[in-house]
């Protein structure tokens, strides 16, 4: 079975750090932190504005087709996408193999800017997420609270 | 593979509806979409053709409610039905926790069926996971119709593992959220389990 992932607040405060000085440093709009099977994990800027939820799905959706057409021509993956617009431009890259950082940007930036600091920031959330994949694994030594989940709770919770 | 956040107190669960192609998947996700209060729910979106056949997946995102004071948010995904998507119903199944498989009751539909559910077996298999392990439920779609196949047929086909099954109108959403519930509840289970 395909390991869970669990994020507890000490990984998230990092990855929110790295997140908050991408977006300065990059003068992005906007940058979101996505887990491959389409959850947000974390973003930084101006992401009020933005659907969040379906941004992440169809992100993820998208980097997934991408891997199938690496595998389809025996690459490993296609590590980055480029997707350019009028207005805002879209930077897509696969950081430690298990999350996805998007940077949304426009004039006020420029891909060149983009992916140098993307390259640092992912260097920084590689590590972060190793901790985070190894954690998830070992159970973080805290008690689950799901393990005292009754059938009760969850009845409760189709309760119209 | 849910995501926990402990952080923000959340858990996310992925859910899949797979079957043939024109059973009704999309058509699940619709009537949900429509009989959920708005805070509830996010935007549906479905990449389809332009003959409204799922191309790649429809995606609703739900919330239903705190369960220990976590925020239960299930993802429902559906896959292309048609049979030479196959690469695209691999991806979507990736990170799975629960599967919904949607049978056409209709007699002409059973190659169909059999068909879709021995693709779902393999396709989970090469990603890993073992569907008599997996959090899954089956609904038999299209009961209304004149041709629709006894139960007891189709369960024998459909159905070896006996796992809950359910009828469904799905326009009509008979069977649709008794169908979501049954998974969603076997999902949560689980992760009790894992806990």
């Amino acid at each position: 079975m395909i390991q869970q992932l669990v994020m507890y607040e000490e990984e998230l405060q990092q990855i929110n750090r790295i997140c908050e000085v991408l977006h300065r440093d990059s003068n992005a709009r906007a940058v979101l932190v996505i887990d491959k099977n389409g959850q947000a994990i974390a973003s930084a800027g101006d992401v009020q504005e933005l659907d969040v939820t379906s941004l992440s799905s169809l992100t993820a959706g998208n980097v997934a087709a991408t891997g199938g057409i690496a595998s389809l021509l025996a690459e490993k993956e296609f590590a980055g996408q480029f997707l350019e617009g009028e207005k805002t431009n879209y930077h897509i890259s696969i950081v430690g193999q298990r999350v996805i950082l998007v940077v949304l940007f426009d004039e006020r930036s420029s891909l060149g800017l983009v992916r140098l600091r993307v390259r640092k920031a992912g260097q920084e959330l590689t590590l972060t997420i190793e901790v985070m994949v190894k954690k998830s694994a070992a159970g973080s030594g805290q008690p689950s609270v799901f393990s005292e989940i009754t059938d009760d709770d969850i009845d409760n919770l189709f309760n119209d | 593979m849910s995501f926990i956040n402990y952080s923000s107190r959340e858990i996310n669960c992925k859910i899949v509806y797979y079957g043939p192609g024109l059973c009704g998947k999309t058509t699940n996700l619709q009537y949900i979409y429509n009989k959920t209060n708005p805070e509830a729910k996010g935007k549906m979106i479905s990449l389809a053709t332009e003959t409204e056949r799922t191309l790649f997946f429809d995606f609703l995102p739900l919330s239903l409610g705190e369960i220990r004071g976590f925020k239960t948010r299930f993802h429902l995904y559906t896959v292309p039905g048609q049979v030479f998507y196959d690469a695209s119903r691999k991806l979507i199944l990736k990170g799975v926790d629960g599967v919904v498989y949607c049978g056409d009751s209709q007699m002409e539909r059973m190659e169909a069926n059999i068909e879709s559910l021995d693709n779902l077996s393999s396709n989970l298999q090469e990603q890993g996971y073992d569907l008599n392990k997996l959090p899954y439920v089956v609904q038999y779609n299209k009961r209304d119709l004149p041709n629709a196949m006894p139960l007891a047929e189709l369960e024998e086909a459909l159905n070896p593992m006996k796992v809950p099954h359910y009828e469904a109108v799905a326009p009509k959403g008979i069977g649709v959220f008794d169908t979501l519930k049954a998974v969603a509840k076997l999902v949560l289970t689980e992760l009790r389990k894992g806990g």
